[in-house]
């Protein structure tokens, strides 16, 4: 009666210690081979969908080709990338998405901090009130630019009836030179304010209420207050939403394409805009991709400090 | 958003309490803190009512000078036109709605299905180089649709998908599956990888115990992932707009934008086919509100 009880407990016991290399090395290698099937699918896509365009773009970009003209495509080296490089169109267009990225980042992360600040000192109605200024924000670039269109209106636009009833003059927005170019600000900032007021009302409700407390047992002003512990804490994450923001405002095309298409004369081209002219107005695409390639590159060093700070941030 | 609300409900009334007590001056400064925020919140609000007033608006109210705000005649025409042809067939911008809600929901589908399993792979597994991929895969995100747009349609053009919703399908895709991976990622990080070594101690393989017991516990947040996806393929314009052009193909945003090709526009009309086309989008934005600063950083900040 004795044997079978040790032999049961035995038996399992004695499999399991003969086993576990094998299971072991099977369950890393299973592993390996499911990682490589699970990600493999998305890699490809990626790169038949992205890196390659690319590299197409690279390879034509050393070329004469024109996509209307057909025909082979010549190889010129360098003659697109000097061409572009000392253009003055291209300088003039790199100036005005300069002046567009600066101003409508700046002012989105001057308003959206500052309603940001509002909305967090209130008690009541925060939910209410993040959810309202959130709206514009997910708008579709298409109807932002169109009712802004309609908004702007020198004729029938809401804005100069608005402006003449408290007894301004009309403003010729969209079709004069700087005001056009500072209405693609303005719509580009009541559109992307509220990504930078998300980021920074969740900074902000993240500072830990103590600091605040012993500051107020010190006796320090508020300014005090909000300059060495309010912003400092909230710094951070400001600055990944900003630079996220200037990433996406340098590549900037929807909005321009639909609220001026460039206009009035090429006041409001910025350097998207004018590839697009180039490509698909003006057929050249060897110099639309050198064109597309050098806009790429800035892109991706904008992005590598973005991601690098970001990593950073998480692992600090 | 969650997070806010919790807050102004724990830390509320120590605030109300002490802030009058100390200062005297809080309480006018509270008012115009109140004020100016109203102030902002009707700018930042106006143009969304005006397109809705706009889109309920008889014409000859939609061009007035100076612009009515108040008293206008109230009218449904304009919504529709949206939907009926004049000849009181289909209309175009009604065949467009269909075809973006085919082309947004398939190449969600698609990069759902795509980018779970690479997102849980990245996740728990100890893959080479694992930070440079993850980089180069959000990278991709960040490059500029227009100088995409050009090789796209020359590939496109090569093997016959331009003006086809296939094409529109992989590119949407293709731009969707980088942000699947960085937010689901997070999403996995958050499941304890315990719950799968438990699991395959009691027999399971490691796919049937993320199977069984790790994707279930995904299927929120794959349910919020997918409801942004959806939201910029819905919303996107500059594939749309070159890489279609019948009115059979087109997706509501390039459609919407050829509304004003004219001598006249139709404003109205345009109005009503916005509201029509952004309504969806409030909805869904408002289900994922949680994730919402996930989502609009593309998985890269979390909170």
């Amino acid at each position: 009666m004795s044997e079978p009880v040790p032999l049961t407990t035995d038996h399992p016991g004695q499999v399991a210690s003969a086993t576990p290399p094998a299971p072991g090395r099977s369950r890393r290698l299973s592993d390996r081979w499911l990682a490589v099937t699970f990600i493999s699918p998305a890699m490809l896509l990626l790169l038949a969908m992205s890196v390659f365009p690319l590299l197409w773009a690279l390879y034509l970009s050393f070329t004469d080709y024109s996509a209307t003209r057909g025909g082979p495509a010549n190889f010129i080296g360098f003659g697109n990338y000097t061409a572009i490089l000392t253009s003055a169109q291209v300088h003039t267009r790199a100036l005005t998405t300069l002046i567009y990225v600066v101003g409508a980042v700046g002012l989105q992360t001057v308003l959206g901090f500052g309603i940001a600040y509002l909305i967090s000192r209130r008690t009541h109605g925060r939910g209410v009130l993040t959810t309202l200024f959130l709206v514009p924000m997910m708008l579709s670039p298409v109807v932002v630019g169109l009712f802004w269109r309609f908004m702007l209106d020198a004729q029938f636009g809401v804005v100069n009836s608005m402006l003449g009833s408290i007894g301004l003059g009309q403003v010729e927005w969209l079709t004069r030179q700087r005001t056009a170019l500072l209405s693609l600000i303005v719509v580009d900032t009541w559109q992307w304010t509220p990504f930078i007021m998300l980021i920074a009302l969740a900074g902000l409700t993240a500072v830990p209420k103590y600091l605040y407390e012993a500051a107020s047992i010190d006796r320090a002003s508020e300014w005090f207050r909000f300059r060495t512990i309010t912003l400092p804490l909230v710094w951070p994450l400001l600055l990944i939403a900003v630079m996220f923001r200037a990433i996406e405002a340098f590549r900037l095309f929807d909005l321009v394409y639909i609220l001026t298409n460039g206009g009035p004369g090429v006041s409001t081209e910025t350097l998207s805009f004018h590839i697009y002219k180039v490509a698909f107005l003006g057929f050249n695409t060897g110099t639309a991709s050198a064109y597309g390639i050098l806009m790429v590159l800035v892109v991706i060093v904008l992005t590598q400090f973005y991601l690098r700070y970001l990593n950073k941030l998480k692992e600090g | 958003m969650a997070v806010s609300v919790d807050e102004a409900v724990s830390t509320g009334p120590a605030r109300d309490h002490t802030a009058p007590a100390r200062r005297p001056g809080g309480r006018g400064r509270s008012v115009l803190e109140v004020a100016l925020l109203t102030v902002l919140a009707v700018v930042m609000l106006f143009p969304v009512l005006w397109m809705i007033e706009t889109s309920i608006k008889e014409n000859r109210d939609v061009y007035a000078i100076p612009a009515k705000l108040f008293d206008f005649t109230v009218t449904l025409e304009h919504y529709k036109d949206v939907f009926v042809a004049s000849d009181g067939g289909r209309s175009a911008l009604s065949v467009s709605f269909l075809n973006s809600v085919v082309v947004a929901g398939a190449s969600t589908v698609l990069a759902t299905v795509l980018g779970v399993p690479a997102a849980w792979a990245y996740s728990r597994f100890a893959v080479k180089a694992k930070k440079d991929q993850l980089f180069f895969i959000l990278s991709t995100r960040f490059m500029p649709p227009v100088v995409v747009v050009i090789p796209i349609f020359l590939m496109y053009r090569q093997v016959g998908l331009i003006d086809n919703k296939l094409g529109l399908i992989l590119i949407y895709t293709a731009f969707n599956v980088p942000f699947t991976i960085w937010m689901m990622k997070g999403f996995v990080d958050e499941v304890p990888a315990e719950y799968e070594d438990a699991a395959m101690l009691d027999g399971y393989t490691r796919l049937q115990a993320f199977w069984r017991y790790t994707l279930p516990l995904l299927v929120p947040g794959i349910a919020a992932t997918a409801v942004f996806a959806l939201i910029f393929s819905w919303n996107e314009f500059v594939f749309a707009t070159f890489l279609t052009s019948s009115d059979s193909v087109r997706t509501a945003p390039p459609a919407i934008a050829g509304l004003i090709g004219g001598t006249t526009t139709d404003w109205g009309l345009v109005a009503a086919a916005s509201v029509v086309f952004a309504l969806p989008v409030l909805v869904f934005a408002y289900l994922v509100r949680k994730h919402l600063i996930a989502g609009v950083t593309l998985g890269a900040v979390r909170r």
